[in-house]
């Protein structure tokens, strides 16, 4: 059979994972592998999305399917210039894999790779490969993740997990990244997707999140990758009685983003906060979609996202919130707006309630402007120059959301992110 | 006039046209035989003596939707229909009909008594034999004897009002015939053959349908309702309407029978168009009850309807206010193009579902023309097994600078087998356009129902009264006569559904 030397869309894929599977991770274990299989087969049969999926009616994975990817070089060895720590204990990952002389020691961050059999029941429990084919996708190609396993009541503090792409090549990396909450354990995580390089590199993450009864995690993601990069991550959270998943998302780089979460309410009073802000300039698309189940009563969720746009850019927003017959007392809200900078942008949102419980209290709202012309004439009346006059309306609507976030260094770091953003971009 | 002679020779080809496809024997038959085929599409187009550019719009319409599938995306489930098992061209139903109202559905007239409905109107939406015509002989029953309900002259002493002013109000087939270059010029231009699998049906078969014309500057002076053509004539299952408003004209219109029909036809696929030209505002009110179905979901009427108006000229205003009760399945989005600068689209809804009904229902407006506006106001409720999604988008295009849209949906939910759905889409490219959305969901609170029950209002009308109060941002947007009703059909469509 003569082979062709390059290949596009999930063909290639697929025609990676024939080439890498003998080498891949865990072949060892029967169970694994079979996972694997399932999720190669999953991902054969949904292909890669296009828009006539309507979840993905307004992102074009065009340049996803066109790139020819590259295999991630084994080793980068030698110093890489990191971005400054956002807490006192950072792991880092380069191109999917952990790299322990560039991570802090005793961060309750194992490597994936290094600890598979630990992952056995935890791997695959709460992603859902059969309608996600990007999830399908990432569980066969997977290398390495992050493996974060906390018992009963346990605290892991604060702990930034950095992934570095090093787009210089056309890498393309899957991470699988798994946390487990026991009962009452609480853990800030601050993630933070960044890189180097000029080509179109493709960083696809999946996280498993298994929330246990009254634990509390923080998920501070700020994705600011390199300006040709291609960032698209898929979180999948459960969360039992009690549980607090509490998330904010920050799309402020890479050429085309998108962040997709699935988040379970799956036992009373389980919360989900599903909170963020998508920073977006010229070029750029930003995609931040969320599906909430509320399947257990007395669950409460909030979400806030913000998006301004300036330049050629676009911004979607997808949210749907999926109220089950037995979640009754169900408190739930959304919000979302959009601040258009440019006339040439574009933004596209989509809120959506889906409710089959009568005793439920759930909103939306959204809305599209540009900025208050009314608050920029009275800044001006006071003597500020316009630019700066606008440049302090922008950043005051970006930090009401970033305020959303509880937690003080995930808040720091994300206020850091956002600061200045206008000014960089105007 | 040479428009005449056209339409007659074009009349003649077409029947000609027919006999070579083999109708010869069956053309004075009150059916066309089952099935849908281009035989079928000639015989309509023959029946109604059409002229020959309408039979190729028609058979035009059929070879796309030929092409087209059915639409999967609403939020509804019903078996799959049999296209082929239908009659697309039937004359009145000529089952045997009750004699009296004694033979009548007693639920039937409970509901036409809960409405106010005077007995002979009574008798004729029952369709008790000659009810409806004039002078019946040997009745045992009032309206049998009294039935003096001429609705064609009803119809006639207003037309020649309207006629004064220069109003063309009839049905769409007379209009063919009457002003064929007014249907030819805005037939399908707002609503093309191919637009959507059920339009491009309509399309290939409608039988009947208004046609309104409001000349230029003239104020309609009453509202045109097809109340009364109805009662003269009995309307197929794919309507077509066409109204147009010339410039600095207005008019305002009432669509449908506030008593439920018994109509077996399953499938209605209606056509909904219209278009304003500068200045011009046309109201579009529709109060839907066609039959729901019983409580189990058996029967009941398949709605999908097409409905879009288009403001072509500046200042030009559409608005759509409609009452959605009846029907086992609504599929119906009425929208705006709003192309002209300074034009304004308004949609005001109120749909209910109780039993087994679904409904997916919206609107969309689309934002071209600069400094256009447009209102959202969408009210669900879902009771019993009922299903309601509210979708709807707001397009806005770059061009349409200063646009503003305010979008509103509530739903409220009665009882836990139900669900209450919303879908908005938002579109903006840009940047001076302004959009606001918002949406709650949420039941009858039990303070308010507890207040109303303390002061000795019963259970049911309780919720009546809520759920009213609810509407009544809706209801308000009616012509008051339709209103009264309207209130009524809610709470009527809501019986059963607590307690």
């Amino acid at each position: 059979m003569v082979q062709t030397a390059v290949q596009t869309g999930a063909a290639g894929f697929l025609h990676r994972y024939e080439g890498l599977r003998a080498r891949l991770p865990g072949q060892g274990l029967p169970w694994l592998a079979a996972l694997r299989e399932r999720g190669i087969a999953a991902f054969r049969a949904q292909g890669l999305p296009t828009r006539r999926v309507e979840a993905w009616k307004y992102t074009d994975l065009a340049p996803v399917a066109q790139a020819a990817f590259e295999e991630p070089l084994t080793a980068v060895d030698g110093a890489l210039a990191l971005p400054r720590a956002a807490a006192p204990k950072r792991v880092v990952f380069v191109d999917g894999r952990y790299r322990a002389d560039l991570s802090d020691a005793g961060a309750p961050v194992r490597s994936l790779a290094a600890h598979l059999p630990a992952a056995e029941g935890l791997l695959g429990s709460v992603a859902r490969i059969d309608d996600v084919p990007l999830a399908a996708l990432n569980t066969a190609l997977f290398e390495d993740g992050a493996l974060i396993d906390l018992g009963p009541g346990e605290d892991g503090g604060v702990v930034e997990i950095l992934s570095v792409t090093l787009a210089e090549r056309p890498v393309a990396v899957h991470p699988r990244h798994l946390v487990r909450l026991a009962e009452g354990a609480k853990l800030v995580l601050i993630e933070r997707a960044w890189g180097h390089g000029g080509s179109r590199a493709l960083h696809s993450p999946v996280w498993e999140f298994s929330v246990g009864a009254g634990a509390h995690v923080t998920h501070a993601r700020l994705q600011q990758e390199a300006a040709a990069s291609l960032h698209l991550a898929t979180t999948f959270a459960r969360v039992a009685a009690g549980g607090t998943y509490d998330s904010f998302l920050l799309h402020a780089g890479a050429k085309l983003a998108r962040s997709e979460a699935h988040v379970v309410l799956a036992g009373p009073r389980a919360a989900a906060h599903l909170n963020g802000a998508q920073l977006l300039a010229d070029g750029q698309h930003g995609d931040c979609t969320t599906f909430l189940d509320h399947a257990a009563p007395d669950c409460p969720s909030r979400q806030t996202v913000k998006t301004v746009l300036s330049g050629k850019s676009r911004g979607v927003f997808q949210g749907k919130i999926h109220v089950h017959q037995v979640a009754q007392r169900t408190d739930g809200y959304q919000m979302n707006q959009a601040l258009l900078l440019s006339d040439q942008a574009e933004i596209d949102s989509k809120p959506q309630l889906e409710i089959y419980a009568d005793d439920v209290k759930c909103s939306h709202g959204a809305t599209v402007g540009a900025l208050d012309e009314t608050q920029l004439f009275y800044l001006r009346a006071r003597g500020i120059p316009e630019a700066a006059a606008r440049a302090m309306l922008i950043e005051a609507f970006l930090q009401e959301a970033v305020e959303a976030v509880a937690d003080e260094t995930a808040r720091a770091a994300l206020a850091e992110a956002v600061a200045g953003w206008w000014e960089k971009v105007a | 006039m040479p428009a005449v002679t056209e339409t007659i020779d074009a009349v003649q080809s077409v029947t000609q046209g027919t006999y070579k496809y083999g109708f010869e024997t069956e053309i004075d038959m009150e059916f066309a035989p089952k099935g849908l085929n281009e035989d079928i599409v000639r015989f309509i187009s023959a029946k109604k003596e059409e002229p020959a550019w309408l039979l190729e719009w028609r058979l035009k319409a059929f070879a796309l939707w030929k092409t087209m599938e059915e639409p999967r995306w609403p939020a509804v489930s019903y078996p799959p229909i049999d296209y082929q098992d239908a009659y697309y061209y039937a004359a009145p139903k000529q089952t045997v009909k009750p004699k009296s109202l004694d033979e009548v559905d007693p639920e039937l007239l409970r509901t036409y008594e809960k409405l106010g409905i005077p007995l002979k109107e009574q008798a004729i939406l029952a369709g008790v034999e000659g009810a409806g015509e004039t002078p019946a002989e040997g009745g045992r029953m009032p309206v049998a004897v009294d039935a003096v309900f001429d609705s064609v002259s009803v119809a006639t002493s207003y037309k020649e009002r309207l006629a004064k002013e220069g109003i063309i109000f009839c049905s769409i087939s007379e209009a063919v015939r009457e002003h064929a270059e007014l249907v030819r010029q805005y037939l399908g231009s707002v609503v093309p053959q191919g637009d959507n699998f059920f339009a491009a049906l309509n399309s290939a078969v409608f039988t009947d349908g208004s046609f309104v014309y409001i000349p230029k500057g003239v104020k309609c002076p009453m509202e045109l309702s097809t109340y009364f053509r109805i009662n003269a004539k009995s309307t197929g299952q794919f309507e077509r309407t066409l109204i147009i408003a010339d410039e600095g004209a207005s008019v305002s219109y009432l669509e449908g029978c506030t008593a439920p029909m018994r109509d077996e036809n399953q499938l209605h696929a209606a056509v909904v168009e219209l278009v304003a030209l500068d200045d011009a505002s046309i109201k579009y009110s529709t109060v839907q009850n066609w039959y729901p179905g019983d409580e189990n979901g058996k029967g009941g009427i398949y709605n999908f309807v097409t409905k879009r108006g288009a403001c072509r000229g500046r200042r030009s205003k559409i608005s759509w206010t409609q009452v959605e009760t009846g029907s086992s399945i609504t599929w119906k989005y009425p929208s705006c193009i709003l192309q002209g600068d300074d034009s304004v689209g308004e949609f005001y809804s109120v749909a209910i579902t109780n039993n087994r009904q679904q409904a997916d229902t919206g609107t969309k407006m689309f934002h071209i023309g600069r400094n256009t506006r447009s209102t959202i106001v969408s009210k669900g409720i879902s009771a019993g097994f009922g299903q309601n999604t509210y979708r709807g988008l707001v397009k806005i295009s770059p061009k349409a600078s200063g646009a503003r849209n305010f979008t509103q949906c509530d739903s409220l939910l009665i009882g836990d087998q139900c669900g209450a759905h919303t879908v908005p889409y938002i579109e903006n490219r840009c940047m001076t356009a302004k959009v606001e959305h918002e949406a709650t969901t949420s039941r009858i609170a039990e303070d308010q129902l507890f207040y109303c029950r303390q002061r000795g209002l019963s259970e049911e009308d309780a919720v009546g009264l809520i759920v009213n109060g609810f509407c009544r941002e809706v209801l308000k947007e009616l012509p008051m006569e339709f209103a009264v009703e309207a209130q009524k059909l809610l709470q009527i469509s809501l019986e059963g559904s607590v307690g």
